[in-house]
């Protein structure tokens, strides 16, 4: 049995536009013989003439990534306006953390943008690592650019795959899902967890890398390489898909400043900004790489900036596995780390330790802090407002994907309908992190 | 196709600045504060409240009337160039005295700076701020966020509807220290009124002015029809 999911009255009627006039405007010479407006073509259909069409993309929709709902009004098939609806993802991540202590909190970070896990992890880490005012150890920044640098491969594999499922291509998706289920092989080595992989604590890392763990992501940088110039024959210079992106949703770089855009879209529209240069953490001003630039704002130029991303990631990769100090991972501080299992379990001391750390959380000083990282979405921070206590005040997610959604409306206006499934592929929205 | 634009590099009015580093060793309070603080103070002294360097950064309180010019002329201004909006947010306090806070974070893509400031609003008092739409379009989402998780209303924002929940959401702000984290309604409470939403048919008074043959509707259909009220599935 159909169900009925849109009201009908809203899909039948004639339109009005901004100012409540109706459409509906006659095209015909003046009496005078001068022709005002272009004839219209005698329509099969005469009373649907002018008409705007109001649909309703998704929440269901496979191809807005998730649970967007798109309102369009349409003129034919041109978008004359979109309303977007956000929300039913919901969770209330942030009021959540306002009653959990800060290493409680990394659990829920992987779930926002779920497929950039140690990513968030690690922008979470960083930021409440400010708040308590410890500098991490040598081997643990390097491990952590390891981590960051790999869920942005992940993270940039998803997109292209799904875009290219959104617009036609169903290969260089499943090349790219091999790859990324190379990248989880090595985080489940890693941490155990492969999804939501919580790869971070306040101090430190849930684990070190286990041994012969550096051989396997050597392995994974030679051949990952191989799988991105396929992807790049097989869809760079492809007739249908350069017809199907270029062009579409452009932004300028004052638009896209303005707007708050952050990330690759900004970059794809000529803004050259990225947080890892700009505004560097854990020691990536020393590491070589570049940042790639569009310069024509449009779909195209937002798919070129990420593929090459993807191969700076992998430039970072290669000198962060050289590079690896030996060391501890965790910071020596007692107010944060846990002692040791075997020691918790045989000395009284230590014991007490564990259980103070374990029952009441370490407590930062009153304070606030804003560290912004670059997700593969774009700006990501976390905001924490601390009173003194051992849970947050506030503890405030900094969304990427939000911000940049944010721009869809101004971005399909005067696009075709299918051209609207492209752009909103190309903003490479996560529900997860909008809703929150 | 259009001519290529012209790149904006991040950090051109930087000049002579030394490269961007890691920063490491960041003293809790005290340090060197963001210069835009005491211009801004010698610019708006009936505004400024005071400012503080917390964690490396730089927070300045204003008087939350006055946000809107401050922000315009962190904007404008040649010496700050605040072109980028990063966040809108508020900060309630488990304190019940402590002012509640609303937050901007605004960076300076030339200048490589961030900035953050706050307008107190005191408790008991209309949760009212100016918007900052007319000068970052960004701000239309995270204000309406915060108007959604807060109750802040933003004045002069083009369309503060709720973003997060939905519409005819009853039960007050969540994100406000006195909403229970389970919510004020019971279980049972909640479910009924989830289940009696249709997700997929719900619209907006403006989105159904879109359609011409809304107004011959009985009035009693067109509010049940922007309530979003199952249409007898």
């Amino acid at each position: 049995m159909a169900t009925k999911r849109t009201i009908d009255v809203a899909l039948s009627t004639t339109g009005l536009d901004r100012e409540g006039r109706p459409q509906r405007v006659p095209l015909v010479a003046d009496g005078s013989g001068q022709v005002t407006a272009m004839a219209a073509p005698p329509s099969l259909e005469p009373e649907l003439e002018g008409e705007h069409m109001l649909i309703n993309l998704g929440p269901q929709h496979p191809a807005t990534h998730g649970v967007l709902r798109l309102v369009l009004e349409l003129d034919g098939e041109t978008v004359v306006r979109c309303i977007p609806h956000v929300g039913y993802l919901h969770c209330g991540f942030e009021k959540i953390g306002e009653y959990r202590q800060y290493n409680q909190i990394i659990p829920w970070t992987d779930r926002e943008d779920y497929l950039n896990s140690p990513g968030n992890n690690i922008a979470f880490a960083l930021g409440a690592e400010r708040l308590f005012g410890v500098e991490i150890t040598e081997r643990c920044t390097v491990l952590r650019v390891i981590a960051l640098e790999l869920s942005r491969i992940i993270s940039h594999l998803v997109w292209v795959g799904t875009t290219c499922i959104d617009i036609g291509a169903f290969t260089p998706f499943l090349w790219a899902f091999q790859e990324r289920e190379n990248i989880y092989n090595l985080l489940e080595g890693w941490v155990g967890a492969r999804l939501t992989t919580s790869i971070s604590r306040v101090g430190g890392m849930a684990a070190d890398i286990p041994d012969g763990w550096l051989d396997g992501l050597r392995g994974f940088l030679k051949t990952f390489p191989k799988t991105l110039v396929e992807v790049d024959k097989m869809i760079t210079r492809n007739g249908i898909w350069v017809g199907r992106t270029i062009g579409l949703g452009i932004m300028t770089p004052q638009d896209a400043i303005n707007y708050g855009l952050s990330g690759a879209m900004a970059r794809a529209s000529g803004v050259a900004w990225d947080m890892r240069k700009d505004f560097p953490y854990l020691d990536y001003e020393t590491y070589d790489f570049d940042v790639p630039i569009g310069v024509n704002g449009d779909v195209y130029d937002r798919f070129l900036v990420r593929m090459e991303e993807l191969r700076q990631s992998v430039r970072i990769l290669e000198q962060a596995v050289e590079r690896l100090p030996d060391g501890p991972v965790n910071v020596n501080d007692p107010r944060l780390i846990l002692p040791p299992k075997s020691k918790a379990t045989s000395e009284m001391e230590s014991m007490i330790h564990h259980f103070k750390l374990v029952m009441e959380g370490p407590r930062p000083p009153v304070g606030e802090v804003y560290v912004p990282v670059e997700s593969p979405k774009g700006e990501k921070g976390y905001y924490f407002v601390s009173d003194g206590t051992a849970k947050p005040v506030r503890w405030r997610i900094r969304p990427p994907s939000f911000v940049n959604l944010s721009a869809i409306p101004k971005m399909v206006e005067g696009h075709l309908l299918s051209d609207v499934i492209a752009i909103n592929a190309s903003i490479d929205i996560v529900m997860g992190e909008i809703d929150r | 196709m259009s001519a290529p634009f012209t790149v904006i590099h991040a950090g051109h009015a930087a000049t002579g600045e030394p490269a961007p580093r890691t920063p490491t060793q960041v003293p809790h309070r005290g340090g060197t504060a963001n210069p835009s603080a005491a211009r801004l103070q010698a610019q708006f002294p009936q505004f400024y409240e005071r400012h503080e360097v917390i964690w490396g950064d730089t927070t300045v309180y204003v008087r939350p009337e006055a946000i809107l010019d401050v922000v315009r002329w962190l904007h404008d201004d040649a010496g700050e160039q605040y072109d980028y909006l990063v966040d809108v947010t508020a900060v309630e306090y488990r304190d019940v005295e402590h002012p509640l806070e609303v937050v901007w974070h605004l960076r300076s893509l030339p200048f490589r700076r961030f900035l953050r400031l706050k307008a107190q609003l005191p408790k008991g008092t209309p949760l009212r701020v100016p918007s900052v739409w007319p000068v970052y379009r960004g701000a239309d989402w995270l204000e309406r966020e915060c108007f959604d998780m807060f109750g802040i209303s933003f004045e002069g924002h083009p369309d503060l509807r709720r973003i997060l929940m939905w519409e005819q959401y009853r039960e007050g702000y969540p994100l406000r220290k006195d909403f229970p984290l389970r919510g004020r309604f019971s279980r049972a409470e909640q479910l009924r009124q989830a289940l009696s939403q249709n997700p997929e048919a719900k619209y907006s008074m403006e989105e159904l002015t879109i359609a011409d043959a809304f107004e011959d509707l009985p009035q009693d259909m067109r509010q049940r029809l922007a309530g979003g009220e199952r249409t007898g599935e």
